[in-house]
């Protein structure tokens, strides 16, 4: 009997929701665990990282990374999973494009540090505690790994093979990717796997209601309209991001009348997810008066974390460019 | 800010009036200042505001997207799309921390050789003022 395929599961700068969505493949997760070796998955299992520095170096099939990378403690484990691992996917779209921890790539380092233990509205502070690196308890110095200036997709430190979308990705597309690793069949390296390369629109159920221009007179917010079922929400004013964003998800949101929020990122060959959906966006504002267009981009309270909810790491900038001016 | 700096500015000019605009510039031996690198699109509406980040990236301290007037578009509404595309850009840039003067969309109509040379000088000087992007895109912690 040939060895079964080793694999690897490690969570970077991200919320746990993408160790979730593969427990959501329910009973096909005791498949999974037939098919394949775990040789490492904090979350779940009671490997430690020592563990895995053991290994020689290629040993691992496959590494599943979720989340992006936000302190030195995220880098030194990406590198270290890219030696021991013959593949490398990014899971999730932390881990692809920054996901919704790299909004704070639009601030600096102490910034962030101050919002959180010092400014946010729910907070119980009364010593203005703030993270140190190190600190002496009973004798035995503990450490904090620092925080790097900004929140990197883990391909702008390692070499990544393939990409798994999504915020999490679904179980269906998760199964998929799957499916495709342990078959072998794999697309050429930098593909997304297990998802859609068309747009979400093509997956949507409201499809077929869209007219072949969509054009609007004005900007709504979902609590501000109950949506007909049966149309377009875009058509109906509200901020959908299917038409930019690969489809894999089924159009979950869409089928709970919420718009898409474009969590499958960019479709193949877009370099800037966020600017090309502010584009597509923008272009169906049937308005010419600068002025009443002025009134209706007013309506979008942040521009910024509505385009680029999920990808902001990996955009053109990157993040803020204020420089030393802060 | 040092007095040497040069801005270097990135135009996109439509081909039925901006660029004609320039050439008519250069055969009138209008001068304007040497800082724009001039890329035709067909239209203003070809203007993907990824190619406008894109030339930030690698070193633009200014763009200049510029058309046929409203209602002169050779495509119809194109440069009406540029109007959308830019005024909701503009918003983002603020937050990315890049000041608004650094973009800016102006109708230019192929006789309006003048008008670009007036505008490029303003453009120069509202950029000099703000001082070179490019540092400013290496992160600093």
């Amino acid at each position: 009997m040939t060895e079964k395929p080793k694999i690897a599961m490690y969570w970077c700068a991200s919320c746990g929701g993408c160790e979730e969505a593969v427990v959501d493949l329910a009973e096909k997760i005791l498949d999974v665990v037939g098919l394949v070796d775990i040789v490492f998955w904090p979350v779940a299992m009671d490997f430690k990282t020592e563990d895995v520095e053991k290994l020689p170096d290629g040993s691992i099939t496959a590494s599943l990374i979720n989340g992006g990378v936000r302190v030195t403690e995220h880098k030194y484990m990406v590198e270290m999973l890219r030696r021991k691992s013959k593949i490398v996917i990014a899971y999730g779209a932390c881990s692809s494009w920054g996901g919704v921890p790299a909004l704070g790539n639009l601030y600096n380092t102490k910034e962030l540090i101050s919002r959180a233990y010092n400014e946010v509205s729910s907070l119980n502070n009364p010593e203005g505690a703030s993270p140190q690196p190190s600190m002496d308890v009973d004798g035995t110095t503990l450490e904090l790994p620092p925080l790097l200036p900004r929140l990197l997709p883990i391909d702008q430190v390692i070499d990544v093979d393939y990409y798994i979308p999504g915020c999490p990705p679904t179980a269906d597309v998760t199964w998929n990717a799957l499916k495709a690793l342990l078959s072998g069949e794999l697309p050429p390296k930098g593909s997304v796997i297990g998802a859609s390369d068309k747009a979400l629109c093509d997956q949507c159920p409201l499809n077929e209601s869209k007219p072949d221009k969509v054009l609007i007179k004005d900007l709504k917010r979902p609590h501000q309209v109950i949506p007909d079922p049966a149309k377009c929400l875009l058509t109906q004013g509200l901020l959908c991001l299917g038409p930019a964003t690969r489809g894999g998800c089924e159009a979950l949101c869409v089928k709970a009348r919420m718009p898409c929020t474009g969590c499958f990122g960019p479709l193949d060959r877009v370099t800037d997810y966020g600017a090309k959906a502010a584009s597509f966006m923008a272009s169906i504002i049937d308005l010419q008066d600068p002025e009443a267009l002025e009134e209706v981009v007013d309506k979008l309270p942040d521009p910024v974390g509505t385009f680029y909810r999920y990808t902001l790491a990996a955009s053109s900038l990157g993040g803020s460019v204020r420089g030393n001016k802060s | 800010m040092s007095e040497s700096f040069e801005p270097k500015i990135v135009v996109f000019a439509c081909n039925w009036c901006t660029y004609a605009a320039l050439d008519l510039a250069g055969t009138s031996r209008i001068k304007y200042p040497p800082n724009f690198l001039v890329i035709k699109v067909m239209c203003s509406g070809r203007v993907d505001p990824q190619f406008v980040l894109e030339a930030f990236r690698n070193g633009a301290d200014g763009v200049l997207v510029a058309g046929c007037h409203p209602g002169d578009c050779h495509y119809i509404e194109g440069n009406y799309k540029a109007l959308r595309r830019i005024t909701l850009m503009k918003r983002m840039l603020e937050k990315f921390g890049i000041e608004k003067e650094r973009v800016r969309l102006e109708w230019i109509s192929a006789s309006e050789a003048t008008r670009f040379a007036q505008i490029a000088n303003e453009m120069v000087e509202q950029i000099k003022a703000l001082g070179p992007l490019a540092p400013r895109l290496e992160v600093s912690a």
